[in-house]
């Protein structure tokens, strides 16, 4: 679906709104909109939500051979998905620019700022190593994908827990959840992404824009940080040009933002592990809020099944014998068989077609049926005879069936319309491929 | 949008009237739905039945590419994504399932030369492939409801398992998917309880299909069930 264009008056409206130092959703302009984070009932799985942008994160493993100039270290692979839901635009052709540029940004976000110890994840040095894997899912763009990315990709990495392995000599033992609780991954430091929006050529920004926001604005500065205030990548895009000292207040607001973000994050997890550890419920069915009136819960339930029985038999007695279908064998020769008449030949119909060019397209009296297989007197002669076995003889003369045009028109389906006459010497080769084709 | 509301929202747990002589395998486990959870799409529905989540989203009717085009009557396209790695031919053959089952309800020809696309994202997964098809009819059907779409009736998808010694086991695990002789998935209809779709998955024999449909048939009641209070409840002025 093409993407509804902005009107005029809106980007009007939302500039001079932002001029005045106001939102449309009411926020100051350095506020965050309301992140929420639920976990999956599998390890490595969540949901983030970001004002309404959510975005679902997967981790998962793998054994593998190591890349070959890095035969000590794990494979580390992100992948986002622009969900053809997020938005009506996200179409599968469509969104490779932003979603290069996603991917681009959250790779050098993550892979590049070393934030895993990608050492530990070596098990047989130049032989298996892990690969982890982190699959983020947009369900619903309304603005700043990059910052919820980057926060459902660090949140699933801290809460996934790969399965132990035992190396001892030359024997690795890989250990089921069941036997070994598994083991979480080794993180330094979580780099989360902050979002500047610029508008008018510099002169306002806007932190963690909103999908209508981000439609007007002249250009994006996006800052991933850790709560240790190290940078670990910059990006700034739009073609705007910042001043030295626009930049550095915009990494003392991301360094803020930050904070209360990885604080907000770790108590999540926090919230989890305790309830896992106590035997609790945990799931997204556990987040699902009780008292919205848009979601419902029923508990298990047992299905009566008594007359189950009775019903199924008495279905079975009332219905009919399937219809007899008898497959009769047609011998060829000894060691060829055929069972069924296939479909109408048509390879006739290619090279009448070439001739076709040549023949008139006058009203014959006759059309010629050239595609004749030996038992197709099916074509021909009533439904009713099948029962009739067929029998092959050895003769290689071709049946010669003569249609009146007016009877039967369906015969001509597969023929090319006009009529034409066939030559006789040429049909004995052509008929004999063919033959060779109903024998297969 | 949504309004946060103080009403009970569990339901009892129901207890069929006689014990069935199948024992104890025939019950639904836990199910719950929230509809209208995303902002962009014209629909949206998280089903969740045991440990699969589905979330659905819905656009449509609305503007189709001329190649796509049908003169009489809306393109329905269906489109599934697994949770880890690319989508392979497993989901294309599911989504194939899913949009003859949409294309049976849906009233198409209330809106010729348009295009409804149904998005299935898999949220959780407990391994199972056939409860993942039922968990996908389910949130389709919701999100399909949530849009607006018309359509001439609900539909819901029940799976069963046949073990080795003919025990059928609805809504199976999926341990017991993997040990069980025949995995059977069926999506029908609330009008008549007719069959809309089967994907079947192993050896059976006729008698035990007619049982096994006239299982979910009753299990389906029970879905239809849910779908009715639940929206009853969101369209409720109390």
């Amino acid at each position: 679906m093409k993407e509804t264009p902005l009107s005029n008056c809106e980007r009007r409206f939302l500039l001079r709104a932002i001029e005045e130092k106001k939102r449309l959703d009411g926020r100051q302009t350095y506020d965050y909109r309301n992140i929420r984070i639920s976990f999956g009932t599998d390890y490595g799985c969540c949901i983030v939500e970001l004002g309404k942008t959510r975005v679902l994160g997967q981790v998962s493993c793998e054994l593998v051979a190591p890349k070959l100039n890095r035969a000590t270290e794990g494979i580390l692979f992100f992948n986002l998905e622009l969900s053809q839901m997020a938005a009506p635009a996200f179409e599968p052709g469509r969104q490779s620019d932003l979603l290069v540029k996603l991917n681009r940004l959250l790779e050098r976000c993550l892979r590049n700022s070393k934030c895993i110890d990608t050492e530990s994840l070596c098990v047989v040095a130049g032989e298996k190593v892990w690969q982890i894997r982190v699959d983020l899912h947009l369900l619903n763009h309304d603005g700043n994908i990059i910052d919820a990315a980057s926060i459902a990709a660090i949140v699933a990495l801290c809460h996934f827990r790969r399965p132990d392995v035992s190396v001892q000599g030359d024997e690795v033992t890989l250990y089921t959840p069941e036997e070994r609780d598994p083991v979480p991954l080794s993180i330094h430091h979580m780099p989360i992404c902050v979002s500047f929006a610029f508008f008018q050529q510099g002169t306002y920004l806007l932190v963690d824009p909103n999908e209508r926001e981000e439609r007007v604005m002249d250009g994006l500065l996006v800052i991933a940080m850790n709560k240790h205030r190290e940078i670990c990548t910059i990006q700034s895009s739009g073609g705007i040009m910042l001043l030295k000292d626009q930049v550095l207040r915009c990494s003392k607001i991301a360094g803020v933002k930050v904070a209360e973000i990885t604080e907000l994050i770790q108590k999540a997890l926090e919230n989890d592990q305790k309830v896992r550890k106590e035997g609790g419920k945990f799931g997204f069915a556990e987040s699902i809020a009780n008292q919205r009136i848009t979601a419902f819960k029923m508990e298990k339930a047992t299905i009566d099944t008594s007359d189950v029985e009775e019903k199924a038999e008495e279905i079975i007695a009332e219905a009919e014998p399937p219809s007899e279908v008898v497959s009769k064998p047609v011998l060829w020769t000894p060691g060829t068989a055929q069972i069924g008449e296939g479909v109408e030949n048509s390879w006739g119909d290619l090279e009448d077609s070439e001739k076709e060019d040549d023949d008139e397209g006058g009203s014959d009296e006759a059309i010629i049926l050239d595609s004749v297989k030996m038992d197709t007197g099916i074509e021909v002669s009533d439904i009713g005879s099948q029962d009739a076995p067929i029998i092959l003889s050895d003769s290689e003369e071709e049946e010669m069936i003569i249609l009146e045009p007016d009877k039967n028109p369906k015969k001509i389906r597969t023929q090319t319309t006009s009529v034409k006459q066939e030559k006789a010497p040429n049909k004995k080769p052509v008929k004999r491929r063919k033959k060779k084709r109903a024998a297969n | 949008m949504e309004e946060e509301m103080h009403t009970d929202a569990k339901i009892r747990a129901e207890t069929g009237t006689g014990s069935s002589p199948r024992g104890p395998g025939c019950s639904l486990r836990h199910f719950a739905c929230e509809q209208n959870l995303l902002s962009r799409p014209d629909g949206s529905a998280s089903f969740l039945q045991g440990d699969t989540s589905v979330l659905a989203g819905v656009y449509g009717p609305s503007e189709v590419k001329v190649s796509k085009e049908i003169f009489n009557k809306a393109t329905l396209e269906v489109i599934l994504r697994p949770k880890i790695g690319l989508p392979g031919v497993a989901e294309k053959s599911r989504e194939r399932l899913i949009r003859n089952t949409c294309e049976a309800v849906v009233l198409g020809t209330l809106h010729p030369r348009t295009s409804i696309t149904v998005v299935l994202q898999v949220v959780s997964d407990a391994g199972s492939g056939a409860q993942l098809l039922a968990c996908c009819l389910n949130a389709a059907c919701m999100a399909l409801v949530d849009a607006g779409v018309p359509m001439r009736a609900l539909f819901c998808g029940v799976t069963c398992a046949l073990d080795s010694d003919g025990t059928l086991v609805l809504d199976p695990t999926s341990k017991q998917e993997k040990e069980a002789r025949a995995v059977l998935t069926f999506a029908l209809d609330n009008v008549e309880r007719k069959l809309l779709m089967s994907s079947t998955k192993g050896l059976f024999s006729d008698a035990e299909l007619q049982q096994c449909l006239a299982v979910t048939q009753a299990a389906s009641q029970h879905v239809f069930r849910f779908y009715r209070e639940s929206l009853q409840r969101r369209y409720s002025k109390s």
